[in-house]
C-alpha cells in the first residue's frame, strides 16, 4: 500500500462519482423531457377540445417540441449511456423521422378511416365506425380499380422478359456497350408527368402523333389508342414499361457480368446451342438476382398513379384506373378524406399480404432449388 | 483417298463459311435489335425537343427530322420567353417557370441532402452496432426503415393532407421536402447498408485502437471512403425527389408547386399548344437526361446496391 495508489484509488472513485451524476442528470434529462413533450401535446389536445385555451395558432409547436425532445433525448442518452449513448445516436435520427412521418400518419390514418370526414363540408370529422369499410364493399369502381392492378402486376412478367432481352444484349460482345447502356437507361430518368405529355398526349394523339401516323402507314385505319378499354390500358401499361424497364434492365445485366465466366465457357464446350445454354445455365444461375428485380418492380408497379392521372384519368370507364389514380379523384373531386383513406388503408392490407406471399413463395422456391 | 481428303476439307471449309455467316448474321441481328432499341428509348427524347421548335404547320405535317422536313424556329421557346430574342425582356411566362424550376431544385436537393445525412448515419449504425429497440434487434430495425418503400404514396397523402393542413405546411416547401425525404430514406439505408458492408470492420477497429471514437471513426475514416456510395444514393434521391408528382399535386396549390405539377397544370388545359408544352417538357427533362449522360455510373451503382452479391 503506498501512498500513489491510494491517491489513484481515490481519483477513480471521484471519477465513478462523477460518472454515476452524470448518469444520473442523464436519464433526468431524457424522462424531464419526455414528460414536458407529453405536456405540451396535452394542452394542445386541450385546446383542440375546447377544454382550455393556451393560446397556440396550430399543431405547430408540437412540431418543435418533438424536434426538441430528440434533441434533448440524444444528449440524455449521451450522458446516461456514454459510448452506448453515441452508438444508439446513428439511428435515432432516422428512427425518429420515420416515426413521426410515417408511423404516426398511417395510424392517424387509421382513426381518418373511420369518420365521414369530408374537407368540403361544414361540419367536421364524424366517428363513423366501418361504415366506410362496407362501403367500400359495394363499391363497383375500387374494385375495378384492383382488377385493373392484377392486369398491371401480371404485365410485369412482359416487362422482365424484354429487360432480360436487353440485357442479354448488353452483355453481348458488342462495341460501345457503355453508350448502348446510357442510351437504354434515359427513359429511367424522365418524370412519368413529362412521359404522360411526351408520349401519351403528342406522340400517341391520333391526328398528328408519329405513333399514330406509323400506325396508319401499316394499315390501322383510324388508331385511337385511349378509346377502346384493352388498348387503352396497354397504351397506359407500355409507357409504364417504357419508363420502367430500363431499371430491371440494369439489375439483370448486374446479374450477368457477376456470373462467372466459366459458366457460360462450360455450356459452349458441352456443345450446347446458345438457347439450351441460356436456359439449362444462365437462367437458373440468374433467379436470384430476376426475384429480386420483379419483386421491387411489382412494389413500384402498385404505386402506379401519376401516368394514368395525366393521360386518361382512369378513363375510358374506369378501364385505366389504378387505385391510386381513384383515391387521387375520390379527394379532388369530391374531398372525400375519410373514405379515401380508408380506401388507400385496404390497399396497404392487400399490398402486405401480397408481398409477404410473393416472398414467402420465392423463399421457399429457392430453399428447395438449392 | 485424295478425293475424300478433299470433300473433307471442303466440307470443314462450308462449315466453316456457314458458321462465319451465322456470327455474321448474328452480329448484325445483336446490332440490328440494339438500334430499335435506341431508338424506342430516344425517339420522344428526340420528338419532344423537335417539336418545341415547330410551328403549327410542321406539327400538323408531322414533321419529324429537322432541317430536312421543316425549318426550326424558337416558337416554343419564345412562349416561355426562353428564347434569344425575348430572353433579355421581361416575361411572366418565364418568371413562373423559374420559380418552379427553382422550387423543384430547391425541394429535390434538399431532401436528397437529408435523407443522404439521416439515412447513411442509420445505415452504418445498423451495419457495425447491434442495437435493441425494445423487441426490435437490427434485423428488424433494418426491416422497420426498409419496409417503408412498400407503403403506396396514397395511403400516406390523404392523413399527410390533414396533418399538415393543422401544422401549416401545407403549400410549404418545408413541408414537402420533409415529405419527400420519407420517401427515398429507404432506398438511401438501403445503399448505404450496401456499401458500409463492404469495407472491412478492421478499419474501424484500428481507427479504435487510435482513440477515434464511432462518430470520429464514422467522418474521418468510412465517409471518405464510402463517399461513391452517397453519391449514387444522393443522385437516385434527387432523380426520384424531381420527378415526383402524386405528393406535390395533392400538398401544394400557388407557391410550392414543383416543375411537374406545372407540366401536368398545361396539358389539362383545352386546346394546347404543341410547341409550348414541348418547350416545357424538355426544360422539366432535360436536368436529369444530363445527369443521366454523365453521372450514369452512379446511378447504376445505386440501382444494383444490394442486389447482387458475387
Amino acid at each position: 500500500m503506498t501512498i500513489g495508489s491510494l491517491s489513484g484509488d481515490l481519483a477513480t472513485s471521484r471519477a465513478a462519482a462523477g460518472r454515476s451524476q452524470r448518469r444520473r442528470l442523464g436519464r433526468f434529462l431524457i424522462i424531464g423531457s419526455t414528460a414536458a413533450f407529453i405536456l405540451l401535446i396535452l394542452a394542445q389536445v386541450l385546446q383542440a377540445a375546447g377544454v382550455a385555451q393556451f393560446g397556440f395558432p396550430n399543431w405547430r409547436p408540437t412540431l418543435y417540441g418533438y424536434v426538441t425532445w430528440g434533441v434533448l433525448l440524444a444528449i440524455g442518452q449521451i450522458m446516461a449511456r456514454g459510448e452506448a449513448g453515441w452508438r444508439a445516436l446513428f439511428i435515432l435520427p432516422a428512427g425518429m423521422f420515420v416515426a413521426a412521418f410515417a408511423i404516426f400518419p398511417t395510424f392517424a390514418g387509421l382513426l381518418i378511416a373511420m369518420t365521414d370526414w369530408n374537407l368540403s363540408s361544414s361540419t367536421g370529422p364524424r366517428f363513423n365506425g366501418l361504415d366506410n369499410l362496407i362501403e367500400l364493399f359495394q363499391d363497383r369502381f375500387y374494385w375495378n380499380a384492383l382488377g385493373n392492378m392484377v392486369i398491371y402486376v401480371l404485365m410485369v412478367a412482359v416487362e422482365y422478359a424484354i429487360a432480360f432481352g436487353l440485357a442479354l444484349l448488353l452483355n453481348a460482345e458488342i462495341r460501345a456497350r457503355k453508350l448502348w447502356r446510357v442510351a437504354f437507361l434515359i427513359p429511367l430518368m424522365l418524370s412519368p408527368v413529362a412521359v404522360s405529355w411526351m408520349v401519351g398526349k403528342s406522340m400517341l394523339e391520333t391526328r398528328f402523333g408519329p405513333i399514330a401516323r406509323f400506325a396508319k402507314s401499316v394499315g390501322w385505319q383510324s388508331p385511337t389508342f385511349f378509346a377502346d378499354p384493352w388498348i387503352a390500358r396497354l397504351s397506359i401499361e407500355a409507357m409504364d414499361a417504357w419508363v420502367s424497364i430500363p431499371f430491371m434492365m440494369i439489375l439483370l445485366l448486374a446479374g450477368l457480368q457477376a456470373l462467372p465466366k466459366e459458366v457460360s465457357e462450360a455450356a459452349k464446350v458441352d456443345g450446347a446451342t446458345g438457347w439450351q445454354g441460356f436456359w439449362q445455365i444462365t437462367f437458373p444461375l440468374m433467379l436470384p438476382v430476376s426475384i429480386t428485380a420483379i419483386i421491387l418492380r411489382i412494389i413500384f408497379k402498385l404505386k402506379l398513379a401519376d401516368i394514368v392521372i395525366n393521360v386518361t384519368s382512369g378513363g375510358p370507364g374506369g378501364a385505366t384506373d389504378t387505385v391510386s389514380s381513384f383515391i387521387y379523384r375520390e379527394y379532388r373531386d369530391r374531398s372525400n378524406v375519410g373514405y379515401g383513406t380508408m380506401l388507400a388503408m385496404f390497399y396497404l392490407v392487400l399490398i402486405i399480404v401480397f408481398i409477404t406471399a410473393l416472398l414467402n413463395l420465392f423463399n421457399k422456391r429457392m430453399q428447395r432449388m438449392s | 483417298m485424295t478425293a475424300t481428303l478433299l470433300t473433307r476439307s471442303e466440307a470443314d471449309l462450308a462449315a466453316a463459311r456457314q458458321r462465319e455467316t451465322k456470327r455474321f448474321f448474328g452480329k448484325v441481328g445483336i446490332y440490328g435489335l440494339l438500334g430499335l432499341w435506341a431508338v424506342i428509348s430516344l425517339f420522344p427524347v428526340f420528338w419532344t425537343l423537335t417539336t418545341s421548335m415547330k410551328v403549327a404547320k410542321d406539327v400538323q405535317r408531322g414533321a419529324i427530322v429537322p432541317f430536312i422536313d421543316f425549318q426550326p424556329s424558337w416558337l416554343g421557346w419564345k412562349s416561355l420567353g426562353l428564347s434569344p430574342e425575348t430572353i433579355g425582356q421581361v416575361s411572366t411566362v418565364r418568371d413562373e417557370f423559374l420559380k418552379r424550376f427553382f422550387n423543384s431544385v430547391a425541394v429535390s436537393v434538399s431532401a436528397s441532402l437529408l435523407a443522404v445525412l439521416i439515412g447513411a448515419l442509420a445505415a452504418y449504425g445498423l451495419s457495425r452496432f447491434t442495437y435493441k429497440f425494445l423487441w426490435m434487434r437490427n434485423k428488424d430495425i433494418s426491416f422497420f426503415f426498409l419496409s417503408q418503400l412498400i407503403l403506396p404514396p396514397v395511403v400516406l397523402a390523404l392523413p399527410f393532407l390533414v396533418l399538415y393542413r393543422e401544422l401549416a405546411l401545407l403549400d410549404n416547401l418545408v413541408g414537402l421536402t420533409l415529405l419527400y425525404t420519407l420517401t427515398v430514406l429507404p432506398i438511401v439505408v438501403w445503399i448505404m447498408k450496401d456499401q458500409f458492408d463492404t469495407i472491412p470492420f478492421e478499419l474501424d477497429e484500428a481507427a479504435a485502437v487510435d482513440g477515434l471514437g464511432s462518430w470520429g471513426t464514422f467522418f474521418r475514416i468510412i465517409v471518405p471512403m464510402s463517399l461513391p456510395g452517397m453519391v449514387a444514393a444522393f443522385i437516385l434521391a434527387l432523380i426520384l425527389c424531381w420527378n415526383e408528382y402524386f405528393f406535390a399535386a395533392l400538398l401544394t396549390s400557388t407557391n410550392a408547386t414543383t416543375l411537374p405539377v406545372m407540366v401536368a397544370s398545361q396539358t389539362g388545359s383545352q386546346g394546347i399548344n404543341w410547341w409550348a408544352m414541348a418547350a416545357l417538357a424538355t426544360a422539366a427533362i432535360g436536368p436529369l437526361v444530363v445527369i443521366g449522360i454523365f453521372l450514369e455510373r452512379y446511378i447504376i451503382k445505386g440501382l444494383t446496391a444490394g442486389s447482387v452479391k458475387g
